[in-house]
């Protein structure tokens, strides 16, 4: 028990840390920058949209396109990472197999580039 | 750590073929901007997809299974791609000047038809659940985007998205069927899937894996849109631009059979006793509704829906067969009737879309069955290509379709499976009378106007080649029947 223990000790370091480090950006947000709150600055913000609003609203259809191409390259960051710790063990095949998936993602990622779809207006 | 050694790729060529020369038709597509471009990429892809027919066959040789066992090519797999190649091909050479008319050309179109056939190639290659949940995904989504192709009008919209919707859910009882066959068996692998079930052979199988089979046969039923999974159909193919219904009619189902095929004779094959009676039912269902529900229909590609549904059952008839305890011979029998069955499908189908792409007057598509009223008197020819598409239908001797049944039946009869081959006579019966209907509308309604000329080239030659095979067929049948036969041999070692 004690084994298992000390081996998720990192992750606690981990999360000491991070939460530290959230603390004293807050605080000394807080404390050193200047305030000057109105009620436009303190409205909570996302996406373009009011937080809490009926979901059942028109919105362009353009945040769907861009939503989608996010969650692509998103992915395949996701694949990366595990991909780049293996790599050792994972050899040739490994390796050119990512390549593959990078250049067929790039044929697409040219595709959307060339059709305008990463442009706003 | 042990490194995996690289896999043989030359079982996998033609699939590797298509998936570059796809990529490389997209981007010949983006880049080039002169008014050439969408038929320039339009006749390389048909090409592509033609050559990689010689392709298939060169590199096979007997059986080979490459990626660790999820890939398999053998005589089976290249009948089966020869019919998916061919008929996508047809789909875009037919496209290309409706596309023109209705000004949706984009060269995507062929490029999307590229990819789905890359995905069918994989979904026929596949000897792992996991391969095959992959190709069959390809195939899908590729196929979800083309069904809304002429994304202005509303029913296009509406097919792609109920297509969409509704495989998405097939997609999902396919993937808990595989799961709950995963935690049953222990693997995804056909073949040491086929030897955990024969090392169970005899005893009653685990509840888990007869939900698993189940689930799995209710996700490619709905694939192949056999009843009681067929409720997309009619409003997908009506809805759909006619090339794509011409594609949908065919490859698809072609690919999701010979899939259905591998996946219950292969793995399944020492549980036949369970999904038997499944495969019988469906059968069934999809003949009766395929019979009945087209009778009223007005819409032409509303009624070719209920008619693939239909011919979807009698090719499932040669499935139940295979799954006969009679003998060895008798389930090669069934899916040997199956493999000719789909290979006559194709022409036919092919052929009658052609026709439907001639329906037009003065620019505009007409899918109206009233529309073809008095078309003996103003186009005798296409009349009487049509009406031999329908004899054949049909199943009326000596036309392909009859040949196709024939098969089928004697194979069920083989399996003494009586009452499915008299209920699949009886309903062709029924069936009958609404391809009969049509040429009764050409041959002895008063004349309308006549449909626009002229007919290109393209579809000229298409109606010509597929109206031969279906006439002389029973001249020269060697071809399929012994390429069926050869492919059934895969399916069965000795």
């Amino acid at each position: 028990m004690d084994g298992l223990l000390r081996e998720y000790l990192p992750i606690l370091i981990f999360l000491a840390i991070a939460t530290g480090l959230a603390l004293v950006i807050v605080t000394t947000s807080y404390i050193v920058a200047r305030q000057k709150p109105d009620a436009e600055k303190v409205s909570p913000y996302e996406c373009g949209f009011p937080p809490f609003n009926d979901a059942r609203r028109q919105f362009d259809v353009r945040f769907y396109l861009v939503a989608i191409l996010f969650i692509i390259f998103d992915l395949e960051v996701a694949f990366l990472f595990p991909w780049a710790i293996s790599l050792g063990g994972i050899g040739m095949l490994g390796f050119w197999s990512m390549m593959i998936f990078l250049g067929i993602l790039t044929i697409g990622f040219i595709y959307e580039w060339k059709k305008g779809a990463l442009e706003w207006e | 750590m042990p490194v995996a050694a690289f896999p043989d790729l030359i079982p996998a060529i033609p699939e590797i073929y298509l998936a570059v020369s796809a990529m490389i038709l997209l981007m010949l597509g983006v880049y080039s901007t002169g008014k050439q471009t969408v038929r320039t990429v339009s006749y390389l892809s048909t090409a592509a997809l033609f050559f990689a027919i010689p392709l298939t066959v060169m590199v096979t040789d007997g059986r080979m299974v490459t990626f660790g066992g999820l890939f398999v090519t053998d005589s089976f797999a290249v009948y089966a791609k020869i019919l998916v190649l061919v008929s996508a091909g047809a789909a875009i050479v037919m496209a290309q000047d409706y596309l023109e008319r209705q000004d949706i050309a984009r060269f995507e179109f062929p490029v999307l038809v590229v990819l789905a056939s890359l995905g069918m190639l994989m979904m026929i290659s596949a000897n792992d659940l996991m391969s095959l949940y992959l190709g069959l995904e390809l195939q899908s989504l590729a196929l979800y985007v083309i069904a809304s192709f002429q994304r202005d009008s509303i029913r296009s919209a509406e097919a792609g998205l109920k297509y969409f919707v509704l495989g998405a859910l097939a997609s999902g009882i396919l993937l808990y069927g595989m799961s709950l066959i995963y935690g049953f068996a222990g693997t995804t692998n056909f073949d040491s899937l086929a030897e955990v079930f024969k090392a169970v052979n005899g005893t009653e199988p685990h509840l888990g894996v007869i939900v698993g089979i189940v689930f799995i046969i209710a996700g490619l039923a709905f694939k192949v849109s056999a009843v009681p999974f067929h409720m997309w159909t009619p409003d997908v193919y009506e809805g759909a631009p006619t090339p794509v219904t011409a594609l949908f009619a065919v490859a698809p189902k072609i690919a999701a059979m010979a899939l259905f095929a591998r996946v219950l004779v292969g793995p399944f094959g020492d549980l036949a006793g369970e999904w038997q009676q499944i495969i019988i039912f469906i059968s069934i269902a999809s003949m009766a509704l395929g019979a009945f529900a087209a009778i009223n229909q007005n819409n032409i590609k509303r009624l070719m829906a209920y008619s693939s549904i239909g011919h979807m059952g009698y090719a499932l008839i040669g499935l139940a067969a295979a799954g006969s305890a009679v003998s060895a011979e008798v389930r090669a029998a069934g899916i040997q009737g199956l493999l000719i069955y789909l290979a006559i499908y194709m022409f036919m189908n092919i052929g009658t879309f052609a026709c439907i792409l001639l329906m037009r007057r003065q620019g505009r598509m007409l899918e109206g069955i009233d529309d073809l009223a008095g078309l003996s008197k103003s186009n005798p020819v296409m009349a009487m290509v049509l009406a031999v598409f329908m004899f054949s239908m049909a199943g009326i001797p000596p036309l392909a379709g009859f040949f196709g049944k024939f098969y089928i039946f004697a194979a069920a009869i083989e399996a003494d499976l009586f009452a499915l081959a008299i209920i699949g006579v009886l309903a062709s019966v029924v069936a009958a009378f609404y391809y009969l209907r049509i040429i009764k509308v050409m041959y002895f309604d008063s004349s309308e106007e006549e449909f626009d000329r002229p007919v290109s080239r393209d579809m000229k030659s298409i109606l010509v080649i597929t109206g031969v095979v279906v006439i002389l067929f029973f001249i020269y049948p060697d071809p399929v029947l012994n390429g069926a036969e050869l492919a059934t041999s895969a399916l069965f070692p000795q």
